[in-house]
């Protein structure tokens, strides 16, 4: 029933949503989106001509792939309401929401940098039953929901690892990585952190909870270690063998290519010793408009948040564990210790030593 | 009498007033220690803070160096979800932080000043430390501020504030109820004695004497005062009436003999009627002086009453014995049914009492009937009824007739004072019993008067 009304919503719109992706494109210009696309309203607004189509602007780090069903759904529920979903990086979409870019919605996997802009004003408040029912650790002040836990996993090239015992924890990868620097030489690949906000986050996380994180940077800096701004291109150079290991990408992405490639090429690691645990959160930019969708929006994704089962929904739900920092094994506080690491005379610190470990000469 | 307002409305109204002060300061006073006692633990927390940073203070290449370590944020999230801010400035320029945040002045080396103020339009509170750092040849004064809004702390207090208003109110709630029950239990003596006066009888004037508390020994002393000067006034007026009713008495025997011998001498009808007239007017006095002096006698035998053991039986007979002449001159029969009871009183006063019901039941009988008197008794009292055939009561109510000088309606043309009742129910009411008056049921019969008596 909702593919017939897309399709002649489609057909009616059409020139509207023209439109709105060309006023995008400006946007994208100076926003350096890495992709963009318009959903246009399943259909046309009731209140008459005045109000116009309802647009709801969305600035995500989270690839439209895996997000299109959660809009697919929101637009069965809202068929009125338009969404225009911007895909930027975390450090990006920071820095346009700071510089007042109008979004409804800011969506990003670096809890870090989301708490910022809520900690300093760029978030508004926003409450409903969904956001109460949120356990306490997945929101903070009503200003700043998370939505999912997603660990940080250590993917693999099953071929590499060919008659060597699977490493469980840091410490086995490293003497792995240390005993046999034939076959990971240049196959070895992490974030780049002074890019990737949630390479930096994971970083400054395992920094602050295992003193064996720096040296596996150390060994893997001996390594020549290629550096990559995303998890997706990781996981794929994992699964085409270009890379052997690739250390802390998103386990959430890693599962749903496992789903599509049988093939096993790649393996999915989970670290015994220590393991972070992202929260994917969403804020409310006080440069909002459309906020009544944008809670809309909210309300969707915490209740997703809270669901038992896992379903088709291709990022997982919250945890039902809350965070535990003495096992280390809970989702990364959000709370003002995350803006340690922002601050740039502790990030200057940070990435010089990351730098001295991983690019050694 | 005029009311003023109740003493037991006023106390209690007071204390529940005081109670209300009381809550109410109380109420403030931990509000105010709740705010006090929140701020010192944000504050604490900020000092942890501010020091923390200020312990990674550093010189390296003549240059300020330092971090800012996880704890130092993360210990403010633990206390409450408020939005953290940050300065470092050393020799008032900025190392890291938000720059618009104003540190408050700072006081001497190591010392953590606090200050309240508004950043970005939400109330913050600020910690802020100075350190000097050598940098190069010089000391540079290095400046860690923390802050953080306040919105945990009046969120703790608020609670805090609830919670004690609610207990606030419970306890003037409670002060309320012991206030009422402190008057009510303060008054209680007061009021045993009022009600320990008022259950009197009508003229039972003797001293109260039960023990009061000493504010209420005077009142209860003017009271016996008042009441023994009543009694003395009161005695004085009887015996007055005493006297005079006996000084009439015998000038009034004397008229009406000297007038029955005029009767006998008189030539014309005329004459004799007058003289008639006049024996009856006579009479009337007579009996008026006689009834007076009863009622003397009793109210004064009434003061203090005798109690001795008799059969209401014998003082039956024997009154019955007395006024057998009277009845047989005018052919009624007097007729006791009586079985013994034993009751506790005066005999003089019970049968005065008596005497005027019969004499009643007499005068209102006509010739040649019966009064009949029976005795019955149940468990606690003896019941002596009198029954005439004469007229009866009437239809108008009894009650007036037991009073002084109250006469009913139909004996206008019987001598009588209006104070035979009133004697036998004063008797009755001195031995703890009653009058009663009623129309006989019986055919033909007329009133029937019941004394009442508890048993001994």
């Amino acid at each position: 029933m909702y593919h017939l009304g897309f399709a002649s919503g489609l057909t009616l719109t059409l020139p509207l949503a023209l439109t709105l992706a060309l006023t995008g494109m400006a946007q994208a210009a100076e926003l350096e989106l890495e992709d963009h696309r318009v959903f246009p309203a399943l259909q046309a607004a009731t209140g008459g001509m005045d109000t116009g189509t309802r647009v709801l602007r969305v600035a995500s780090t989270t690839d439209l792939d895996v997000f299109e069903p959660y809009i697919a759904a929101f637009q069965a529920a809202r068929p009125e309401i338009a969404v225009d979903y911007s895909v930027l990086s975390s450090s990006n979409l920071h820095r346009a929401i700071r510089d007042g870019v109008a979004f409804d919605l800011a969506m990003s996997s670096a809890m870090d940098l989301q708490f910022q802009l809520a900690n300093d004003g760029f978030a508004q408040p926003f409450s409903s039953a969904a956001t109460e029912a949120l356990p306490d650790w997945a929101r903070w002040r009503d200003l700043i929901f998370a939505f999912t836990t997603e660990p940080a996993v250590v993917a693999i090239h099953s071929a590499s690892f060919e008659g060597l015992d699977l490493p469980a924890t840091r410490q086995e990868l490293i003497a792995v990585l240390r005993d046999h620097p034939e076959r990971f030489v240049g196959a070895v690949g992490t974030y780049d952190v002074r890019e990737s906000g949630l390479g930096y986050l994971f970083a400054t996380q395992e920094d602050r909870s295992t003193d064996a994180y720096w040296r596996l940077n150390e060994v893997m800096g001996r390594l020549g270690p290629q550096l990559y701004c995303c998890s997706l291109q990781m996981i794929e150079d994992v699964a085409e063998g270009r890379l052997a290991v690739a250390y802390n990408v998103l386990g959430s992405y890693a599962e749903d290519w496992l789903d599509e490639d049988q093939s096993g090429r790649m393996q999915i690691l989970t670290m015994q010793d220590f393991s972070n645990v992202m929260l994917r959160t969403v804020i409310i930019p006080t440069t909002a408009r459309q906020i009544e969708a944008a809670g809309a929006m909210v309300d969707m994704l915490a209740d997703l948040g809270m669901r038992e089962l896992q379903g088709d929904w291709a990022l997982p739900a919250l945890s039902h564990s809350g965070p535990r920092e003495d096992a280390g094994f809970g989702p990364i506080r959000l709370g003002p210790g995350l803006m340690a690491y922002l601050d740039p005379l502790n990030r200057r610190t940070f990435l010089t030593e990351w730098e001295n470990a991983m690019e050694q000469r | 009498m005029i009311q003023s307002r109740s003493i037991g409305k006023r106390l209690t109204l007071l204390l529940a007033a005081v109670a209300a002060l009381l809550s109410v300061l109380s109420w403030a006073m931990v509000t105010a220690l709740a705010r006090e006692a929140s701020q010192r633990t944000q504050d604490n927390v900020l000092a942890a803070s501010a020091t923390t940073i200020a312990e990674t203070l550093r010189s390296e290449q003549g240059e300020v160096r330092l971090e800012l370590p996880y704890a130092a944020f993360a210990m403010l999230g633990a206390i409450s979800e408020d939005r953290v801010f940050y300065r470092v400035t050393a020799g008032g320029v900025t190392l890291t932080g938000y720059d618009e945040l104003t540190p408050p002045t700072p006081g001497s080396a190591g010392q953590v000043v606090f200050e309240t103020s508004v950043f970005r339009g939400a109330a913050i509170r600020m910690a802020s430390l100075g350190r000097a750092v050598l940098a190069g040849d010089e000391p540079v004064l290095v400046t860690v501020t923390v802050a953080q809004t306040r919105d945990g702390v009046s969120a703790v207090a608020d609670d805090l504030s609830s919670l004690a208003a609610m207990l606030s109110v419970a306890f003037f709630l409670l002060a309320a109820a012991l206030s009422a029950l402190v008057a009510y239990t303060s008054l209680k003596p007061l009021n045993e004695i009022a009600s320990a006066v008022s259950r009197r009888g009508p003229s039972d004037l003797r001293p109260v004497v039960r023990p009061a508390p000493t504010e209420l020994a005077p009142l209860l002393l003017a009271l016996n005062r008042l009441m023994d000067r009543l009694r003395q006034s009161i005695r004085r007026s009887e015996d007055f009436i005493a006297e005079a009713a006996h000084r009439i008495r015998t000038p009034l025997a004397t008229v009406r003999a000297q007038t029955e011998i005029a009767l006998r001498m008189a030539q014309t009808d005329t004459e004799r009627e007058h003289l008639r007239q006049i024996i009856r007017a006579v009479d009337e006095s007579s009996r008026s002086a006689g009834q007076l002096l009863d009622h003397a006698t009793v109210a004064y035998r009434i003061e203090d009453l005798a109690r001795d053991t008799l059969d209401l039986a014998t003082l039956a007979a024997r009154t019955v014995a007395a006024l057998e002449p009277t009845a047989s001159m005018r052919d009624i029969r007097l007729l006791l049914k009586a079985d013994t009871a034993w009751i506790a009183g005066d005999a003089v006063l019970l049968e005065n009492a008596l005497r005027n019901i019969l004499d009643n039941a007499i005068k209102y009988s006509p010739e040649d009937t019966s009064v009949t008197l029976q005795i019955t008794c149940d468990a606690t009292t003896a019941r002596l009824s009198v029954t005439d055939q004469g007229p009866g009561l009437g239809l108008a109510p009894f009650e007036p007739l037991t009073q002084r000088f109250q006469r009913g309606e139909n004996t206008a043309d019987i001598v009588g004072s209006g104070l035979g009742l009133t004697i036998a129910a004063e008797v009755l009411q001195a031995h703890g019993g009653r009058l009663e008056l009623s129309n006989a049921q019986l055919k033909g019969g007329g009133a029937c008067i019941t004394l009442v008596l508890p048993l001994a």
